[in-house]
């Protein structure tokens, strides 16, 4: 099985009504003995942002980790339940992880970018897919660059190593590596809070174009983050899942007693 | 201090707390200078006993029964034949194992009892290998008393260390790196060699150069293998009979004479110059490494 065929046939058949990229059900998860996970159900849309928020703890990570698999870096990690991406399920034996995490990239809490120059950065993963040529490895970086805004910045200085870059330039060069494997979805892990406000700034507009061509599902601390960046928001508290709405109900007329306490700043 | 602490109090402590802060800079000093003088004073020997017999003939010379004659040019071959064979094969093995413990091995109680064997192996006395390779190389494979016999038994003295050095280098490459990897679609295989090595050589070398250092200067091991006190030749092949720079001294210092241990000391000058040559080259590859990445 490899998902590349799956989308085209979901395509296919649904093309109308709203697309879900991701749907949960019943989906638990423990870190050895602890359940970090209780039962969430949410389906996730397409090409819409989707914030995920809830104070430390509340399993907000975890959850976004879920998606790309990659929790299962803790050896301990247990699930039950299921999660569709597009119709398959994520947890299916035939399905590789490296498939799973080429279709829904990640970019990560801390900017972690390789000691290497911006292009080799940009080109690792192009070229671990099996992308050699020169040329299209050119035009990838390029585009990849000027995807993620950071583009006239690096141009002249390709060469260059990561590391000389500003923690703000590193993290878009962070987004830049992941738009470079071409995903369908971009899990952002609080990608704004190392950053100071000017770069948050620009990641957050960067979100903001970036979900014309993609689903993107961020998980934040900052609420004011969530408000201004998504479609839709979620809270998650002690490992469920409270609510899920469009961004602008749960912000302005949250169901939950709970959300309007955090919301609100009672708690968190 | 808010009170707590009277102003002659504050400042008594104070004073206390500089003082101890210039005992342990001093205490650090001088345990540096130790190490130094006893350093300078075994040069200082080495060097005024041994520039004597010290010159081209001695270095391109075989051994022989008067001292003015002997030479050591089969030791030193040999030597560096031996670090040819011991420098790849404990490389590919430690490296390899120490990324097996590292990225595949699950973290268990077998796992935890290997790890605590090979840091006990890194402790045998260098003896027991050369009874390990009499035994199994020159006896049970047949090798003999050859170079391969010496260079695989030598081999496996280092492994222990090379292995510890490259867990430890390849252990300090931050996790965010690997997941940044793996969260690309990368496979273990992909990562490993993209990422965890290329992040990692530079503290696996430094390890290797200080085992590789440890090997050449071996010698017990060697007797018991069969490395030759006396030869006239260079090794021809792989299961010809050898010597090596360690060996040579050895028999030159225990025998009878005012004159041979000062060709012992000579002997010593060139193994000190052909360690130094051998450490700058491998710190060269090193610095090549920490520039690409």
């Amino acid at each position: 099985m490899d998902l590349s065929q799956v989308i085209h046939h979901e395509n296919k058949n649904k093309p109308k009504e709203e697309k879900h990229v991701f749907e949960v059900s019943n989906l638990n998860l423990w870190y050895g003995d602890d359940q970090a996970l209780y039962d969430i159900n949410m389906n996730i849309p397409e090409n819409q942002v989707t914030a995920i928020i809830g104070p430390s703890g509340c399993g907000k990570s975890t959850f976004l980790k879920t998606l790309n698999r990659m929790v299962e870096m803790v050896p301990s990690v247990k699930t039950s339940g299921n999660i569709k991406y597009k119709g398959t399920n994520i947890f299916d034996p035939k399905l590789s992880v490296e498939d799973l995490r080429t279709h829904v990239g990640m970019v990560f809490q801390k900017p972690n970018p390789f000691p290497k120059s911006i292009y080799d950065n940009i080109a690792y993963g192009p070229r671990i897919h099996g992308i050699k040529k020169k040329r299209d490895l050119d035009e990838i970086v390029e585009k990849s660059l000027r995807g993620a805004a950071i583009w006239d910045e690096v141009k002249d200085r390709l060469d260059e190593n990561a590391y000389g870059l500003s923690g703000g330039q590193q993290q878009r060069l962070c987004i830049a590596r992941c738009l470079a494997i071409e995903p369908d979805v971009i899990l952002m892990d609080e990608p704004t809070s190392a950053l100071d406000p000017i770069s948050t700034l620009k990641v957050e507009e960067l979100v903001q174009e970036l979900k014309e061509n993609y689903s993107i599902i961020i998980v934040t601390h900052n609420m004011q983050q969530a408000a201004r960046v998504s479609d839709k928001t979620a809270f998650f508290l002690n490992g469920e899942l409270v609510e899920f709405s469009d961004t602008n109900v749960l912000f302005s007329n949250p169901e939950d007693q709970r959300t309007e306490d955090y919301i609100t700043g009672r708690f968190g | 201090m808010n009170g707590f602490l009277s102003k002659e109090e504050w400042k008594k402590r104070l004073n206390r707390r500089l003082f101890i802060n210039r005992i342990f800079y001093i205490l650090f000093f001088a345990a540096t200078t130790i190490g130094l003088i006893f350093l300078a004073m075994l040069l200082y020997r080495v060097l005024t006993q041994g520039i004597g017999y010290l010159s081209w003939d001695f270095i391109k010379g075989f051994p022989a029964p008067y001292p003015e004659e002997a030479g050591i040019f089969a030791g030193m071959i040999g030597s560096v034949y031996l670090i040819a064979i011991v420098a790849p094969v404990s490389l590919v093995l430690g490296v390899s194992t120490a990324i097996y413990l590292e990225e595949y091995a699950p973290k268990n109680r077998i796992s935890r009892f290997i790890q605590g064997n090979i840091q006990n192996l890194a402790g045998v006395p260098s003896i027991v290998f050369g009874l390990l390779g009499l035994t199994f190389f020159v006896y049970i494979m047949d090798f003999g008393y050859s170079l391969l016999a010496g260079g695989l038994t030598m081999s496996l003295l280092v492994l222990p260390i090379i292995v510890v050095a490259a867990q430890e280098a390849i252990r300090s490459v931050p996790n965010e790196l690997k997941e940044a990897s793996y969260g690309m679609g990368a496979t273990k295989w992909q990562t490993i060699l993209r990422v965890v090595l290329p992040a990692s050589i530079p503290g696996i070398l430094t390890g290797s150069i200080l085992a590789l250092s440890r090997a050449i200067g071996e010698t017990a091991p060697l007797l018991i293998v069969g490395a030759a006190a006396a030869i006239y030749s260079l090794p021809d092949s792989l299961l010809g009979p050898y010597t090596a720079m360690p060996i040579q001294i050895y028999s030159w210092v225990s025998r009878p004479g005012e004159e041979w241990p000062l060709v012992a000391a000579a002997g010593i000058i060139v193994l000190l110059i052909v360690l130094l040559l051998m450490n700058a080259v491998a710190v060269f590859i090193r610095n090549k490494f920490q520039k690409r990445y």
